[in-house]
């Protein structure tokens, strides 16, 4: 298995980044992490004339936190993501995630960026980032425009990325005091995508929940946010009713196939699952209770 | 010649490091530097690279196959079809089974992935460009994927090649896509005990098609000197001496003008036992460009194509009275070969050494039947870490009498108990054919009871269920047959089972042993070494073992189906046994004693009852200075083996699992795995062995299956789904063992590698069925994936 | 075909070489430079046996351009050794026999160096998650990780010593 011939770039800019996106089009594609686009050129199913690699952009890796937002550059690794002290106090769903994402070795090279931006259903990212409530900045050489996640995906690896944009961060609202997150994924092994897996995030005031939100992944053609899941235990103590409700409605609202993971019946079941264990993780989670 | 200061016996046994002794591996020396030397690492002048155009469908016509646009690729020097070979008769092969297979397919294909055209190139990388600019036309058939259906009167016909004849190499057949239909034991006998028996039991029980997949993907590097006329084919070959004669047979040319080489082999498995494709196209690509070709399977063409394994769907049945003792045991098989009968048994042994059936069981009367058939998928059903068939059969029966313990209400182990053949009826003949050479069932089994307080581990299963939760005990108590085999039973390609040994001592005492057998990380050169140093009382450093290259290894047939120990491993003994008889004569000579009066000393002849010896190293020194008359000089021989018997390896393992009611996901808490393979040549390779075997049969229970859609698309064939699993996913091991030496093995041995696969298997299985037996639950098809086991719990209702 | 020239440190030493941007960095080390220890198990970045040391951190060779690895250092199995003397998980794997087959080893053992020079002291748990990314067909794993122990205490008691 090797891939097609292609001519390489590495450039050390963003602007050098977006140039070559206006000049290739659909001709060109952005190398992150690639362990996604590497192995579907070595199967000769991706076959680029030009790659631009973006890992020489010192820019687009790093997390920081400013104004109540934390950014992430869209290079920053799944191992650096793990790593974050920043992330690790204030949005362990992610670093919990990126745990359960591939192996260490793929970590390694796997960006945060790629997982948001490439539009495969399995990846876990976007299911994340759509429960954060999170934006992606994306820049092309007209300049640069902000878009919710929950407005990004449109079908498998179909989004709202065009050809010669670039998604360069992602902005994450700082989760406030009294919220708790999980996500919960099942698989059959290391380095595999979901069965199921949900991202919960939840907040809670003097018992009572004051704003969830419930997204799944790998169990429609993009990830899923789930509105009626939230509304389930929004306004509720979070109790084994208000998760049995929101449970049923992730499942109402997922549309799995059958894969060599299960079948519908199976997937849907284990949405239904994820979504109470990832209730009760953040439940859990949540400071002082 | 005495030393000084002497060393204690005790001293120079541990000197030699011989048998029983936990000695480190010879072989890490190179690999923890990286520097083993596998096929893929070997670099030729001048050497090309193979690919092959694979078919995208699983039935089809070819109607054309235009390469012009990819003989323009820069690099590609040729593109080989079934066309082109058909000059040299290459394009087709014939089978160990007595069938003939595709090497390129010849006007259709008969699976998807099959090799349609070889690309050959400067470089792998213009080898693939050219694969993708070959253009194959094809006109599609109906497909035929269910095994179950492939007798049918409107079944499609797969081999038209062979459709009008009456056998394809084993038997007579009785529909164009059968090939073999096989029975043993008595039939009349069996139906009457099943008639009058108090007790029936019946299950339908698939083991899916799997594969070996070892690390190393197969290849090979293939070289012919077109001066001198030889061919060398470097290979990941299990059985490098059968390839050579094969290879003869195929081409025509002398077998003295091929050499056969297999450098270290990354894993094998029963993968690498089979002829491929690959091998004959690398040979052919070499003939004709003059160059050395190498060929290196992806890890796809791996999973999709060569040598899969089981694919057995299986009706068991026992007879038995109300205490829960067996009267009969009845199996029917559908085996399902894929589109050619390429699977590597014996030549006798249409379902290889299936009727192994009975297990550890006294049972007196049984019948066999077993039919194969082609369908349209990978042609193969190799042995995959077992010995011929046998971990279906152990699957099987442990199974069979699980469920007849459920049926019964009868303790699983104590059904087991009740039914083992007892230790004073050794050397036992089985109802179907065999005869066991040695074992003690109940000691191991209750041995392992204890070690696992198994009376306890029910207590509380017990107490758990009583809360809902759902854990499971699972026993097997298995028996393999291995060590193939007895000449009279066992061929392949007419080449009869033996196994061999050649033994040089040099002058200064140390010593070279070369085999005909191939280590894929069994250990061979520690652990052969160690056989020989005790035999001769030379330090296992001092001995060098060589296997895998034909121009300077006996003759011998591989190592597959644990036969190194039990075949080659005898043959090492007596070998080393023949150059101990003469070492006697020269240190009588030497010593001016009678060889009656000598007697063997750890590593030295002493005359007995004096302080006059002679050590091995001095006398290798006379063997080529000071030999008696009427003895040639020289310290070496060989030895070719003709076992009489295989040999029965056993063990009893208990498996403890949790179950997820609400994921399906299953947690083995607990395994403990004792074995008896006889002697004990190298207590930490055993131990090795069976981790490996074990994680091996974990992988294969919990989700490793070879599907295709009802199109023949084959699924998963990669990693991301093909479940190898890894440090994560993968239990510990607990091991135990008993000795009951082999009874006529030179030095008892039986061999370990496969018991773990065979006898894990069904552990797993039993311990997952278990946790549902109080739910009236006998059987659940494996692989136990999360999904499958959810079906359980969901059909239950005891996910909610 | 495009290609490119690239300067790295593999094991120590420069090297300076022309590749084709497609050159995937496994071939470029097995092939141009025959440096073998690395090896090819799956090609979709599963099963480990093409890692190597890139920039302090382990990476699949089979899902990496060499091109990508200019300017890099790059440490393989044949790397790990000091000269005649082993690193201490290389004797760690031979005391524990924490090999059989050994395709997986070279990249078991660049993958165990990166793990401990993270974490010098893992638990098995953390050994086994930390070789998540290295399959192994022969072993069942249990003997590596009883190396990678027996490589950290061998390591953490000389640095102890010092």
């Amino acid at each position: 298995m090797t891939p097609g011939v292609f001519e390489y770039h590495r450039p050390n800019k963003v602007e050098d980044v977006l140039a070559l996106l206006a000049e290739f089009g659909d001709d060109g594609k952005v190398l992150a992490g690639g362990h996604s686009l590497v192995p579907m050129m070595k199967l000769r199913l991706a076959e680029p004339a030009h790659i631009i690699d973006i890992n020489a952009i010192a820019s687009l890796r790093g997390i920081r936190e400013e104004e109540g937002m934390i950014v992430i550059g869209a290079a920053t690794t799944q191992a650096e993501i793990m790593g974050s002290d920043l992330l690790n106090e204030k949005c362990r769903i992610l670093p919990d995630a990126a745990a359960l994402i591939a192996d260490p070795q793929v970590r390694n090279c796997g960006t945060i960026g790629g997982n948001c931006a490439n539009g495969d259903p399995g990846n876990d990212d976007p299911a994340i980032m759509l429960a954060l409530n999170a934006s992606y900045t994306l820049q092309n050489q007209a300049g640069q425009r902000q878009i919710a996640a929950r407005e990004f995906y449109e079908a498998v690896y179909t989004t709202a990325l065009a050809e010669d944009e670039l998604l360069t961060e992602i902005h994450v609202p700082a989760p406030a005091k009294g919220t708790g997150m999980s996500y919960q994924k099942i698989k059959r092994k290391v380095g595999d995508y979901a069965i199921a897996a949900a991202a919960v995030t939840l907040s809670m005031s003097a018992g009572q929940c004051t704003d969830a939100a419930v997204a799944l992944t790998n169990v429609g053609d993009t990830a899923l946010l789930s509105l009626e899941a939230a509304e389930a235990i929004k306004g509720s103590a979070v109790d084994a009713r208000a998760i049995d409700r929101a449970a049923d409605a992730a499942m109402a609202d997922c549309e799995p196939v059958e894969d060599m993971r299960g079948t519908v019946e199976y997937r849907t079941a284990m949405v239904g699952e994820m979504t109470r264990r990832a209730i009760a993780e953040a439940l859990s989670r949540v400071a002082g209770s | 010649m005495s030393d000084a200061p002497e060393l204690t016996l005790e001293e120079r046994e541990a000197t030699i490091g011989g048998i029983g002794t936990a000695r480190k591996r010879k072989e890490d020396a190179r690999f923890i530097r990286g520097k083993g030397n596998y096929v893929d690492d070997i670099k030729l002048p001048g050497m090309l690279h193979g690919d092959f155009v694979r078919s995208s469908h699983a039935h089809a016509l070819i109607k054309s196959i235009d390469t012009e646009e990819a003989l323009k690729v820069d690099g590609v020097l040729a593109v080989i079809t079934a066309k082109d070979l058909e000059p040299l008769s290459l394009h087709w092969m014939p089978t160990l089974a007595g069938d003939m297979a595709a090497v390129l397919a010849d006007k259709k294909v008969h699976f998807q992935n099959q090799e349609v055209a070889f690309v050959v190139a400067a470089d792998r990388y213009a080898a693939a460009d050219g694969v993708q600019r070959v253009d194959v036309e094809y006109e599609e058939l109906p497909p035929l994927i269910d095994p179950k259906r492939a007798l049918d009167d409107d079944a499609p016909v797969i081999r038209d090649d062979v459709a009008e004849n009456d056998e394809v190499g084993q038997g007579s057949r009785h529909h164009p896509n059968h090939i073999f239909e096989w029975k043993v034991g008595d039939k009349e006998a069996t139906d009457a005990a099943f008639e009058t028996a108090d007790i029936r039991i019946r299950e339908e029980i698939a083991y899916p098609r799997c594969h070996p997949s070892p690390l190393e993907t197969c290849g090979c590097v293939a070289s012919m000197d077109a001066v001198n006329g030889k061919l060398t084919v470097y290979g990941t070959f299990q059985a490098p001496h059968v390839v050579r004669t094969v290879v003869s047979l195929i081409t025509g040319l002398a077998e003295s003008n091929i050499r056969i080489v297999s450098p270290d082999i990354g894993g094998g498995f029963g993968n690498k036992v089979g002829a491929y494709p690959g091998y004959v196209c690398a040979a052919a690509a070499s003939i004709v460009t003059g160059h050395p070709v190498k060929w290196i399977e992806s890890r796809i063409d791996n999973l999709s194509t060569t040598a899969f394994a089981r694919d057995y769907h299986m009706t068991g049945e026992l007879a038995a009275d109300k205490d829960g003792k067996i009267l009969a045991v009845r199996a029917n098989v559908i085996a399902d070969h894929g589109a050619f009968n390429t699977h590597a048994q014996p030549m006798k042994w249409p379902a290889g050494l299936f009727n192994i059936v009975t297990g550890s069981y006294n049972i007196p009367v049984g019948h066999v039947e077993v039919n194969g058939v082609f369908t349209n998928k990978a042609p193969g059903g190799v042995a995959y870490r077992c010995s011929f068939r046998v971990t279906e059969a152990a699957y099987l029966i442990e199974r069979l009498v699980d469920i007849l313990a459920q049926k019964t209400g009868i303790d699983k182990a104590e059904i087991r108990l009740r039914n083992f053949v007892q230790p004073e009826q050794f050397p036992y003949s089985s109802c179907l054919g065999w005869e066991y050479d040695s074992g003690d069932y109940p000691t191991a089994l209750q041995t392992a009871m204890q070690a696992v307080d198994y009376a306890g581990l029910r207590k509380e299963q017990a107490e758990k269920r009583d809360k809902g939760e759902l854990m499971g005990i699972g026993i097997s108590t298995f028996t393999e047959i291995v060590g193939a085999g007895p000449v009279r039973n066992c061929d392949i390609v007419g080449l009869g089972m033996f196994d061999s040994c050649e033994i040089r001592v040099h002058p200064t005492g140390s010593v070279i042993a070369r085999l005909g057998t191939k280590s894929q990380g069994q250990g061979h050169e520690t652990t052969f070494a160690q056989i020989i140093a005790t035999e001769l009382g030379i330090p296992s450093d001092d001995i060098t073992i060589e296997e895998g290259d034909t121009d300077t290894a006996p003759y011998g047939l591989g190592t597959y189906g644990s036969r190194s120990t039990p075949v080659a491993g005898a043959a090492t003994a007596r070998a080393a046994r023949k150059i101990k008889d003469k070492a006697k004569k020269i240190a009588a000579h030497v010593l001016e004693a009678s060889e009656d009066d000598l007697e063997w000393e750890v590593d030295r002849f002493r005359v007995a009852g004096s302080d006059i010896s002679m050590k091995m190293k001095d006398i290798a020194m006379a063997a080529y200075s000071n030999v008696p008359d009427g003895l040639e000089h020289g310290l070496e021989t060989t030895d070719y083996y003709n076992p009489p018997n295989f040999t029965y390896p056993f063990g009893a393992y208990i498996c403890v699992v949790d179950i997820d009611r609400f994921t399906g996901d299953v947690k083995v808490r607990r395994f403990y795995a004792l074995d008896d393979c006889g002697t004990r040549i190298n207590p930490m390779v055993i131990d090795g062995q069976i981790h490996g075997g074990l994680a091996e049969a974990y992988g294969i229970a919990m989700g490793q299956e070879i599907s295709y859609d009802e199109t023949g698309n084959v699924l998963g064939a990669s990693l991301m789904d093909y479940f190898l699993p890894t440090s994560v996913e993968t239990p510990e091991w607990e091991t135990d063992f008993t000795v009951t030496p082999c009874p006529h093995h030179p030095i008892g041995a039986k061999g370990i590698g496969e018991s773990p696969n065979v006898g894990g298997v069904p552990a797993f299985t039993n311990a997952i069925v278990d946790a549902f037996a109080h739910h009236g639950v006998t059987h659940m098809p494996m692989p136990h994936t999360q999904a499958k086991v959810w079906q359980t719990l969901n059909e239950l209702g005891l996910n909610k | 075909m495009p290609s490119k020239k690239i300067s790295l440190t593999i094991n120590g030493e420069a090297v300076e070489a022309d590749v084709e941007a497609r050159m995937l960095l496994i071939h470029f080390l097995r092939e141009q430079l025959n440096i073998t220890g690395p090896h090819i198990g799956c090609e979709t970045s599963h099963c480990g046996a093409c890692t190597v040391d890139l920039d302090g951190k382990s990476v699949k060779a089979c899902t990496i351009f060499a091109v990508q690895a200019d300017g890099g250092e790059l440490l393989t199995v044949e790397g790990l050794a000091n000269g005649a003397e082993l690193h201490p998980l290389q004797e760690g794997f031979f005391q524990c026999h924490g090999l059989q087959c050994s395709f997986c080893t070279p990249g078991m053992l660049t993958r165990a160096y990166r793990l401990l020079q993270d974490n010098p002291n893992p638990s098995d748990e953390e050994i086994r998650m930390g070789l998540s990314g290295n399959l192994c067909r022969c072993t069942g794993y249990q003997n590596i990780v009883k190396a990678v122990r027996y490589a950290a205490d061998k390591i953490n008691q000389a640095e102890g010593a010092n």
